[in-house]
């Protein structure tokens, strides 16, 4: 699903974010991506997205090799990805219901299947009673899970989430877990950059570790 | 304006994929639907800013609207002038009624003539009593300061200003005739100064629409600014340029359909204020001009102009600062 073959990154010229890295994610796998601050995991989610193009190597996602990807194909690239961000990135000027629309309706799908799929989204998340609210009426946690409805709700074949449970408690970090986890068993791949290692080591998942900027873990399948 | 209504999927059963496209198509106009309603709501509820750009643009587009009108009925008046072109041929003081006549007869059987009215002196002073206001003046007068005058017209085919001139230099010659006077000469002055008016409204037009879309684009400007955040988010989740861009084009083409709306009171306004003092001017000068309006196609046309600049200004605005705005740093680092 994903791969990075030989990628580096470099900004301007004395900084490089990423060296050289290797790895491979399969389909429906679910691993980790961790690492001081600083060691290259935003750049290597951004690099995945298209927000950045690799200076050297190659970033293949879903079959496509992202390198000299058009800019006017991004946006149909990204529509295959669920992003998840640590600050949730909701719209607080609409409803709950409306954050979760907005992948459904940025694709063009019709009215009468968008109101199905957010339900059905809000619905896994467990948050199908708050649809009309704001999302600055919800907690914390409740902010985070409406942002993973909105990177579930298109199904993508992908899921990205950068310090899902930054902001969270353990008990809920744990509940936002086991939401990625059950995503992953139909199918999704999914990459959590975090640098939560209790709770990364609780999980018992593949784990790729970035050291300034070098893949020094988890470039193989297993742990 | 758009093609991200889906690309076409390929290994589908015909009938699927025909009412697939179906659908999409109808999901994308009323996706522009909604963004019209939304964009038009949006300066609904900000009344007070959106009441300020309206006014000015109307009157920025009223201005050279209302010249161009006031263009197109001084071109009515020459044109009306012209038709009517005539000389006037004033016969000599010693010339009697009699020969007047005999003359009018001469200048009448010629050929490059079509028509003459001879005013003798004594109907000539009545008018000129009864027009000019100088009737108890006129009183003092021993006898009629006026010669006969005949009123020479050409035929429409010998109307050029060449050919005005020969016949008044051949009727000039004649004996009897004092002076002949054409009054093309400040009709050619009429009209050197409607194409110079027109050329210097066109001009005006140009730096005035220049302004409304500069204007637009400010403004534009602004409300990208304040909608950072969801021009960032519909990028992230996979929006195309055209899908973030359109709101602000539509918020453009509202702002010019409501200047339009503006200029088009405002001249109804002007014109409804100055109309009394242009009859009576008009009336005094034995002239038939009338300001005329806008009439129902050029209101349209109006319209639709102000909100193609409307559409223009935001272009402009979205294209400087809208494609500018790409997701950079999320969370963490």
């Amino acid at each position: 699903m994903i791969e990075f073959q030989q990628v580096t990154k470099r900004y301007g010229s004395d900084h490089t974010a990423l060296k050289q890295v290797n790895f491979h994610l399969d389909r429906g796998e679910l691993a980790f991506l961790t690492g001081h601050s600083g060691a290259g995991k935003s750049t290597l989610l951004k690099l995945i997205m298209l927000m950045e193009r690799p200076s050297a190597g190659n970033v293949v996602v879903g079959g496509q090799v992202l390198n000299n990807m058009p800019r006017r194909q991004v946006p149909y690239i990204r529509r295959h990805i669920g992003v998840v961000f640590q600050n949730h990135q909701l719209l607080f000027d609409r409803t709950v219901f409306d954050n979760v629309a907005l992948p459904l309706e940025v694709m063009g799908v019709p009215a009468r299947d968008v109101g199905r799929r957010v339900r059905a989204a809000l619905d896994k998340v467990g948050l199908l009673s708050k649809e009309k609210m704001n999302p600055m009426q919800l907690s914390g946690g409740e902010q985070q899970r409406v942002g993973i409805a909105r990177a579930v709700v298109n199904k993508p074949p992908l899921l990205l989430a950068d310090e899902p449970t930054g902001n969270l408690d353990p008990k809920l970090s744990a509940d936002i877990m086991h939401l990625f986890e059950q995503f992953s068993q139909v199918g999704v791949t999914v990459l959590i950059a975090s640098h939560d290692i209790s709770l990364i080591h609780d999980m018992g998942r593949r784990t790729l570790t970035l050291e300034q900027g070098r893949l020094t873990g988890g470039m193989n399948h297993g742990l | 304006m758009a093609s991200d209504a889906g690309r076409p999927r390929q290994g589908r059963g015909g009938a699927q994929s025909r009412s697939e496209v179906r659908d999409v198509a109808g999901s994308y106009l009323a996706h522009h639907r909604k963004v019209a309603r939304e964009s038009a709501l949006r300066l609904w509820h900000a009344p007070v800013a959106s009441l300020m750009t309206w006014l000015v643009m109307g009157v920025a587009l009223a201005m050279p609207v209302a010249l161009l009108l006031l263009l197109g009925s001084l071109q009515g008046v020459s044109a009306g002038w012209e038709s009517s072109a005539r000389i006037t041929t004033y016969l000599a003081d010693d010339v009697s009624l009699e020969q007047a006549q005999r003359l009018r007869l001469e200048v009448g059987s010629r050929a490059d003539v079509e028509g003459v009215e001879l005013i003798d002196r004594d109907s000539a002073l009545a008018e000129f009593r009864a027009s000019s206001g100088l009737a108890d003046a006129l009183d003092y007068l021993d006898e009629n300061p006026l010669p006969h005058t005949l009123l020479v017209t050409p035929p429409e085919v010998g109307r050029t200003a060449a050919a005005v001139e020969v016949l008044a230099a051949e009727l000039e010659a004649m004996t009897g005739v004092a002076r002949v006077q054409v009054d093309l000469g400040w009709l050619q002055r009429l009209n050197v100064l409607t194409q110079l008016l027109g050329r210097a409204v066109w001009v005006l037009a140009l730096l005035l629409g220049g302004a409304v879309v500069l204007v637009i684009g400010n403004t534009i400007r602004l409300a990208i600014e304040s909608r950072r955040d969801e021009i960032l988010v519909a990028k992230l989740v996979g929006g195309t340029d055209a899908f973030v861009r359109r709101p602000f084009l539509y918020t453009g083409v509202w702002f010019g359909l409501g200047g339009g709306v503006v200029a088009w009171i405002l001249l109804g306004l002007s014109l409804w204020w100055l109309s009394g003092p242009i009859e009576r001017l008009a009336t005094l000068y034995h002239s038939n001009f009338t300001l005329s309006g806008l009439p129902f196609d050029g209101a349209l046309a109006l319209l639709a102009m102000a909100m193609v600049l409307g559409w223009l200004g935001a272009w402009v605005a979205v294209k400087r600062h809208l494609d500018a705005i790409e997701p950079g740093v999320p969370a963490g680092s």
